[in-house]
């Protein structure tokens, strides 16, 4: 039923007119590999460099060693040395230390006392990632100890598979593809049905032969395209500048990025035909734009959310194209053993389209 | 008036039949009752204020809006109803400028040749006929929200007209174009009619709607009088009486105080005077009032224009009521 002519008869105007849109024009490049160079330099949680104070009450060659090899972790840096752990609890406070480290007068003397601790880390614990870090700092070793000279037993040994280097670029660039092209896909097509609406071209063209579905759908096609570039360009710059391995089959990579285009861009159409305004139209977009940073698995690991919240994040395209990204550039899964976020996916795309074709009033009342 | 008319039998002699009309936006009537017979190849105007129905009798004609109560038939098809199939008959003139303001003259012609699905063998050619026929050819490559209003609304009219419509629904064409603009575009909708295209076309100037084959008169959402601009300036039920007065000022409020007279307009120097025909002699009446007040004027009957018939079917609804 539909008119190829008349489909992309709507696909050439759309490019016609962002063709002379420079500053969307731009925004197509620029938003992609800005946003990458700035979060994937920034996002970090890999933690170093905590700043620190010490209050060293004890002053002897032991307790001054320890803090030599404390500063050799590159964990703490430590830039302040005060005399009492009041002041070490003034600077904590006043948010100039994340980390303090209280050498009783007694060091020496702890140290080879098995039952007691030898110094103690005053932590601001608000910031769960700081206390992590101070709780394995907790069990390292005083190296001089002369009672020990094996290395204690470990109970588990820890493997890190897929990024043996435990780098965090490795984790954060693959998951970036999903919120660079969930943010500028819905972007693009929130504000498409509405702008026409709010410059009267919808008054013309709903008295034109052109179906909903031809609207809708030559309007989602050239930007199909475009996050495709936009993917080239993040796989690019993943590349060059994080050296990000894709280890599975970029086709696969190309295809589940495809269906998640599609999934945005039906959820943007959603939206336009939802809002009556452009402004609108921007706030029920951040509306499902924050959700997809936050629930998808980007900034937490899944699993650790509250089960309400994972329910939440299922709806969101994000959330399963995140799996499909890490499965097939880090850990070389094919499309076949990845299938149900990929179904998942396509029957997103397949429901917000039909809601939007059914929302779209052909009529003004 | 029929109470309820479920369906109205298309003739092949009209273009528009409406029976019924209405459409109501929460408590007002926007178009209330309206009964319409728009003959072939014809320009049929609307005439009345802003706010008396115009544009939204014209988009419920086209299917944009569902009437509340009533029925029409536009081409043979029923509205309310399914008016897809209406579509590719009828072309449509927005009030507001619709076409892409960021996109060129031919880009915009384009775009609704294809739109229409306009033969790929007579695309370029049919588009260059409308460049040429409405003086658009230095604009093909302007971006058309540079464009000035006269060269906006021939482009609206050229991509309305491209796919040969049978009806061309226009809604308030001339509003933001000179009056030069208005003497060519109007010589244009005559060329259209003469080669079969009916012409619904409303307007708030009076100029215009004389030029009409027929037209209605409405008012607050209701048709007060139709017909051709002849019948409605003979069946006014008013007479005209033109007064040239010494002191026109002391005339007109002499005139205005009595409840015979209908209306007093001032035009100049003159004043327009609207007296029922149910007053006897009127020319004899007025000058004996005149007279009465040592106004010294000389008076003539002349013929009613298309204002006064709008004055006159207006009036039976103001404050006023007329001495029969």
């Amino acid at each position: 039923m539909i008119s190829m002519r008349r489909l992309f008869a709507i696909v050439r105007k759309e490019l016609q007119q962002l063709r002379r849109d420079r500053i969307t024009f731009a925004m197509i490049v620029g938003i992609p590999i800005g946003q990458m160079l700035l979060f994937g330099f920034a996002i970090n949680t890999d933690v170093r460099n905590l700043t620190s104070a010490v209050a060293n009450q004890a002053e002897t060659h032991l307790s001054r060693q320890f803090i030599a090899e404390l500063s050799q972790t590159q964990v703490l840096n430590i830039q302040y040395s005060v005399s009492t752990v009041r002041e070490l609890e003034a600077l904590l406070r006043a948010g100039t230390i994340s980390v303090g480290v209280y050498i009783p007068p007694d060091f020496d003397r702890r140290s080879i006392d098995p039952q007691r601790a030898a110094a103690h880390l005053l932590v601001d614990g608000a910031d769960p990632t700081i206390l992590a870090i101070a709780n394995r700092l907790a069990t390292m070793p005083l190296g001089f100890d002369a009672s020990r000279s094996t290395p204690p037993p470990r109970t588990l040994e820890v493997r890190p598979y897929y990024n043996p280097e435990r780098r965090t670029e490795v984790n954060i660039i693959p998951g970036l593809i999903g919120i660079i092209l969930t943010f500028t896909m819905m972007l693009f097509t929130a504000v498409a049905i509405v702008r026409e609406r709010e410059h009267g071209n919808l008054e013309m063209l709903i008295n034109t032969p052109v179906s909903t579905l031809e609207l809708m759908v030559g309007k989602v096609i050239p930007y199909v395209v475009i996050g495709l570039i936009q993917l080239a360009l993040i796989l690019a710059v993943g590349r060059l500048l994080f050296d990000v391995p894709i280890r599975g089959s970029i086709v696969d990579l190309y295809i589940a990025s495809l269906l998640f285009i599609a999934a945005n861009l039906s959820l943007g159409i959603l939206i336009s035909t939802l809002a009556r305004t452009q402004f609108q139209a921007m706030q029920l977009m951040i509306f499902v734009l924050l959700p997809s940073i936050l629930l998808s698995g980007f900034m937490f690991p899944y699993e650790g959310m509250p089960v309400f919240a994972q329910y939440l994040g299922e709806i969101l395209p994000n959330t399963h194209f995140m799996r499909l990204t890490r499965g097939i550039m880090l850990r070389g899964a094919t499309l076949a053993e990845l299938s149900q976020p990929l179904l998942i996916l396509v029957a997103f795309t397949t429901i917000t389209m039909i809601a939007a074709v059914k929302r779209f009033s052909r009529r003004l009342d | 008036m029929p109470a309820k008319a479920s369906s109205v039998p298309g003739s092949q002699d009209f273009a528009i039949r409406a029976r019924n009309l209405s459409k109501q936006f929460g408590t007002l009537f926007a178009v209330d009752s309206l009964d319409l017979d728009v003959p072939k190849s014809q320009i049929y105007g609307f005439l009345g204020p802003n706010g008396s129905g115009k544009s939204t009798t014209i988009r419920m004609l086209c299917g944009l809006l569902t009437p509340t109560t009533g029925t029409a038939n536009v081409l043979g098809i029923d509205i309310p109803g399914d008016t897809s199939k209406l579509k590719p008959k009828i072309g449509y003139m927005t009030q507001k400028f619709s076409l892409y303001t960021d996109l060129t003259t031919q880009e915009n012609l384009g775009f609704i040749a294809d739109v229409y699905t306009i033969d790929r063998a007579t695309r370029k050619d049919r588009i260059e006929e409308l460049l040429e026929h409405y003086d658009l050819r230095a604009q093909r490559k302007q971006l058309t929200g540079t464009m000035s209003g006269g060269q906006k609304q021939r482009l609206a009219l050229a991509c309305a007209v491209l796919h040969r419509p049978e009806l061309l629904l226009l809604d308030e064409p001339t509003s933001a174009v000179d009056p030069s603009s208005r003497r060519d575009f109007w010589a244009k909708l005559f060329q259209l009619a003469n080669s079969g295209t009916t012409i619904l076309v409303s307007t708030h100037y009076m100029d215009e709607a004389e030029r009409c084959h027929r037209l209605a008169i409405l008012d607050k959402g209701r048709k007060v009088a139709d017909g051709s601009p002849a019948e409605l300036q003979a069946s006014t039920g008013m007479i005209v009486v033109e007064v040239l007065a010494k002191d026109t000022f002391a005339a007109q409020t002499c005139l205005a105080n009595l409840d015979e007279i209908a209306s007093v307009t001032q035009l100049g120097v003159r004043l327009r005077i609207l007296i029922p025909e149910s007053v006897g002699q009127p020319l004899e009446f007025i000058e004996n009032a005149l007279r009465k007040n040592n106004i010294g004027a000389e008076s003539a009957i002349v013929p009613a224009s298309l204002e006064d018939v709008f004055v006159a079917v207006t009036y039976k609804g103001g404050k006023k009521e007329l001495k029969e």
